[in-house]
C-alpha cells in the first residue's frame, strides 16, 4: 500500500486501484489482520524532520500528481500559454495559491515591491503615482471571489473533448484576497465627470490591457496584494493585481501598473480579437464580461475514478456565479430523468466558489453524473446543447453548459455528452 | 450614519463640507514625462496616435525581419502562432479563421498591439514610424490597401476594417437569461438518456499518469545539470555548476523559441543541444534562414567567442537572420547561457 500511495490515481494504476479496493470491500467477514497494525512501523520508531527543516513548506510528496497541468497542443508556446487548476483532487472551497491556474501572455514576470508604482492618469483632476508602500496605507478590505478564465471550457463547444475535469473546468481559482478598493484610489486622483471608463494595464511585456467601466471600477474592484493570507504569488501578478468580482479573469489585470480614466473604451487587443464571442452567424458578441452560473462535478470524474467498489460514495463538485451567490445545486446520476438537491457545505459568498456534496450508495452500475447550478438571480445553469442553440460552436468563450460524467461499472469516468 | 454615532455634528458637518471623497494624502502627482512614458495607448478615434507614418514597403522589410519567424511570410503563421491574414468570409463556418482583415474591428487596436507588446520577444522596441510601417504591412497583406500605400496619423481614419459592425454589445441578458431562469424540472425530465458523444474517442487529453511523467521529465534533468560533484575531480574541467544553474534561469528568455534536452524538437529556433563547439546550422530538419545557411558554409562554427558575439546582437553577426532576439546585453548573461549549453548533452 504504502509504495503505490504516492502514485495517486491514473488510468495505468487503476486496475491495482480495483483490487486493493475489492479485497477491502470484503467487509463483513474476519480479515486477517493488517500488518501495517500489527507490525511496528518504520514512522512509529524512527524520528520526522525537525522544526528548522522547512521554513515554508511544500504538500508531503505523495502528494505530488495534485499539480498544475497544461495542454501543450493548445497554444503555440508555453510562454503566453494557460494551465489548468487541479480541481478533480482538491476540496473545500479555496485553491491554494501554488496550484492556482496561471495564463499569461508574456509569462511569469519578477516585479519587486520597491520597484512598484501604480500610476492613474487620464481624465482626473491629479494624475497619481502610487508606490506600493502607498498602497499598504489605504483602508483595505478582504473578500472572497472565483477567478475564471473566459475560455474556461472552451474546448469542449464542439463536443466532449478533454477527459478530465482539470482541462474542462480547470481554468478557475477562489481566493480571499486583501486589497484596496479601486474606489480609494480613483478618489485620489479625483475622477473628472465626464470619466465613465477605466483602462487597465500590467507591468509585463504583454502590456496586457482591458477598458472597464467605471461603475464596476467604482462597485467592487480591488487592487489586490494578498491572497489566502500571504503575498500573491508571483504567476498571479506579484505584487498586485486587479480584482474584478464575477467578471472575467482576463481583466484582472496582473503587476497592475495603470489605471486610466477615459470617455470611451480604448477597444484593445484583448476586447476586439480576443475574448469576443463569435455566434453562428458569423457576428460576434463584445464585452462579455460577467461569468455565468456553472458547476462541475469534481469527484468522481475522469482523473478521480471510483476505486472502491459499490456502496457508499462521496459525490462532490464546486458551484459559482458571476451575478452573486449559489442558491442550489442539483445532481443527476441517470443522465437528468430524476435530479436531487445537493448540500452546500462551506461558506457561501458572493462571486465565490461554493462546495457542494451528495452523497450515495452506489450499487455499482453505470451511472451518468451531473451537476446545475442555479444561483441567487434564479438563473440556471444550461446543458451545452442550450447554449448552442444560442451561440453554435465557435465562440470558444463563456461556455458554462452542463458537463456530464459517464461512471462505468468498474468505477472508471469519462467525458461525455448525453441525448 | 449609524456607523459611526460618536460623530459630532461639527464634524459630520466637515465630513460633508469635503468636496468629493475625502483623499488620504497619499501618493504623489505625476510628472508630464511619466505619464507620457507609460500613457502609450490608442483609441478606435486614434487618440494616442503619435506623429509619424510608415508605408508598404517599409514594413515588409521590418515584418520579415521581426515578425515572419512566426506569423509567416505572408501572415500564415508558423505552428500555432496567430493567424494575421486571410480568413474573409469563414466567421460563420466551423473553425472560423480570425485574422485582422477578417475579424478586428479597429485598426487602432493592430497598431497599439503591435506597438505595446510585439514583437513577442521584444516588446515596446518599435518606434512609431516603424509601427506604422508594420501595421501598413498588414494591411496591405490584408488586402485592404495598395502597395504603395502610406499610413500616418493623417492617414489613419480613412482605413476602413472590413468587420467593424460584426460586433454587438453583450445581450445575454435579454436574449439568454429568460430561457435560463425557468424553474427546471426535478423528475421524469425525459423519458431515457443516451450518451451521444465520448472524449476518449478523440483522445486528446495530456497523459496524467505521474509514473510516465517522471520518466520522462528525469533524463532531462539529469541531461540539465552538470555532472555530479564526486565526478568532478577527475573529469576534464566541465561548465562552472553556478554558471550553469544561473545559465539555466537566463535561458528563460529563449524557451519561447528554442527546445534543449532529451526529447527537444524544433519548434520557431532549432533546438539547441549540441551547439557549443558544433559548426552553424547544423541541426537536421530546421528550416533556417538563408543568411546562417550562408554563414554555415562560410564556415562559421560556434564557438565560445563566436556564440558570445552573436548572443549580444544577433544581427550584427547574421544580419538576415531569422531569430528576432535582440540580444543579451550582460555579458554574465550570456558566459551563462553558453556555460548552460555546454552542459546539454547532443
Amino acid at each position: 500500500m504504502s509504495d503505490d500511495s504516492d502514485k495517486g490515481p491514473s488510468r495505468r494504476g487503476f486496475l491495482g486501484a480495483m483490487a486493493a479496493g475489492g479485497a477491502l470491500a470484503a467487509g463483513g467477514a474476519r480479515a486477517a489482520s493488517d500488518p501495517l497494525i500489527t507490525e511496528v512501523q518504520p514512522w512509529n520508531q524512527l524520528l520526522g524532520e525537525g522544526v528548522d527543516e522547512t521554513p515554508y513548506g511544500l504538500p508531503i510528496r505523495f502528494e505530488s500528481d495534485v499539480v498544475r497541468r497544461d495542454v501543450p497542443w493548445l497554444t503555440a508556446d508555453p510562454i503566453s500559454s494557460v494551465n489548468f487548476t487541479p480541481i478533480h483532487a482538491l476540496e473545500g472551497t479555496i485553491t491554494p495559491q501554488g496550484c492556482a491556474f496561471e495564463r499569461h501572455h508574456a509569462g511569469a514576470i519578477e516585479l519587486a515591491k520597491p520597484d512598484y508604482r501604480l500610476m492613474i492618469n487620464g481624465l482626473v483632476d491629479r494624475q497619481m503615482v502610487f508606490t506600493y508602500a502607498d498602497l499598504e496605507r489605504f483602508p483595505r478590505e478582504t473578500h472572497v471571489y472565483f477567478m475564471e478564465c473566459a475560455a474556461n471550457s472552451g474546448m469542449e463547444w464542439a463536443g466532449a473533448q478533454l477527459n478530465g475535469c482539470q482541462f474542462t473546468q480547470g481554468m478557475i481559482h477562489n481566493m480571499e484576497y486583501v486589497g484596496v478598493p479601486v474606489r480609494l484610489l480613483l478618489e485620489e486622483a479625483g475622477v473628472k465627470p465626464e470619466g465613465k471608463w477605466v483602462l487597465a494595464e500590467g507591468a509585463d511585456a504583454a502590456g496586457m490591457t482591458r477598458s472597464i467601466p467605471l461603475e464596476k471600477m467604482l462597485d467592487d474592484c480591488l487592487v489586490a496584494f494578498k491572497a489566502n493570507g500571504e503575498a500573491l504569488r508571483k504567476e498571479h501578478g506579484y505584487p498586485a493585481r486587479l480584482v474584478v468580482p464575477g467578471w472575467e479573469g482576463n481583466m484582472w489585470v496582473k503587476w497592475l501598473r495603470r489605471l486610466e480614466v477615459g470617455d470611451e473604451p480604448w477597444e484593445q487587443r484583448e476586447e476586439t480579437s480576443k475574448y469576443t464571442d463569435v455566434m453562428a452567424d458569423g457576428s460576434a458578441r463584445k464585452w462579455t464580461w460577467v461569468m455565468d452560473a456553472k458547476s462541475v462535478i469534481t469527484s468522481p470524474s475522469p482523473q478521480a475514478p471510483i476505486t472502491h467498489g459499490k456502496g457508499p460514495l462521496v459525490i462532490t463538485g464546486l458551484a459559482w456565479s458571476g451575478r452573486g451567490t449559489i442558491r442550489r445545486v442539483d445532481v443527476t446520476t441517470d443522465g437528468g430523468i430524476t435530479w436531487h438537491e445537493a448540500r452546500l457545505s462551506g461558506p457561501s459568498f458572493s462571486k465565490a466558489l461554493h462546495r457542494f456534496h451528495f452523497d450515495v450508495d452506489w450499487d455499482g452500475s453505470e451511472m451518468i453524473l451531473q451537476s446545475r447550478a442555479i444561483d441567487d438571480t434564479g438563473y440556471v445553469q444550461p446543458t451545452k446543447d442550450q447554449l448552442r442553440a444560442f451561440r453554435g460552436e465557435n465562440s470558444i468563450y463563456h461556455n458554462n453548459g452542463i458537463q456530464t460524467w459517464l461512471v462505468m461499472p468498474d468505477g472508471r469516468v469519462e467525458n461525455v455528452e448525453i441525448s | 450614519m449609524s456607523r459611526f454615532p460618536e460623530l459630532t455634528a461639527l464634524a459630520l458637518a466637515a465630513l460633508i463640507a469635503t468636496p468629493a471623497a475625502a483623499q488620504m494624502g497619499l501618493g504623489r502627482e505625476a510628472t508630464p514625462e511619466e505619464v507620457a512614458a507609460w500613457d502609450i495607448d490608442v483609441r478606435p478615434d486614434g487618440l494616442g496616435l503619435p506623429e509619424g507614418s510608415g508605408d508598404v514597403a517599409t514594413g515588409e522589410g521590418l515584418y520579415v525581419e521581426k515578425c515572419a519567424v512566426c506569423h509567416g511570410d505572408f501572415g500564415e503563421a508558423v505552428g500555432r502562432w496567430p493567424v494575421l491574414a486571410g480568413g474573409e468570409g469563414t466567421l460563420d463556418r466551423k473553425d472560423p479563421v480570425k485574422t485582422v482583415g477578417s475579424y478586428w474591428p479597429y485598426l487602432s487596436t493592430v497598431w497599439d498591439y503591435v506597438h505595446r507588446a510585439m514583437p513577442f520577444t521584444e516588446g515596446r522596441s518599435l518606434t512609431g514610424d516603424e509601427t506604422y510601417a508594420i501595421t501598413a504591412y498588414l494591411l496591405y497583406l490584408n488586402d485592404l490597401v495598395d502597395e504603395d500605400f502610406e499610413l500616418s496619423r493623417e492617414t489613419f481614419l480613412e482605413v476602413e476594417m472590413p468587420n467593424a459592425d460584426g460586433f454587438f454589445v453583450d445581450d445575454r441578458d435579454a436574449v439568454e437569461v429568460a430561457e435560463f431562469s425557468k424553474p427546471p424540472c426535478m423528475s421524469a425530465c425525459k423519458a431515457e438518456t443516451t450518451v451521444t458523444r465520448h472524449a476518449t474517442v478523440i483522445d486528446v487529453t495530456p497523459d496524467d499518469d505521474g509514473a510516465e511523467t517522471s520518466e520522462t521529465e528525469a533524463p532531462v534533468e539529469t541531461a540539465a545539470v552538470p555532472a555530479p560533484a564526486a565526478a568532478a575531480p577527475e573529469a576534464p574541467a566541465g561548465p562552472d555548476p553556478e554558471l550553469v544553474a544561473a545559465g539555466e534561469k537566463v535561458f528563460a528568455k529563449c524557451k519561447a523559441c528554442h527546445q534543449v534536452g532529451e526529447g527537444a524538437q524544433n519548434r520557431t529556433g532549432p533546438i539547441l543541444n549540441g551547439t557549443v563547439g558544433a559548426p552553424a546550422a547544423h541541426i537536421d530538419g530546421f528550416k533556417y534562414s538563408r543568411a546562417m545557411t550562408e554563414a554555415a558554409e562560410g564556415g562559421l562554427v560556434w564557438t565560445e567567442e563566436t556564440l558570445d558575439a552573436f548572443l549580444e546582437k544577433p544581427k550584427a553577426v547574421i544580419p538576415r537572420t531569422k531569430m528576432s532576439f535582440a540580444g543579451l546585453r550582460k555579458a554574465e548573461d550570456r558566459e551563462a547561457i553558453i556555460a548552460y549549453l555546454q552542459s546539454l548533452g547532443d
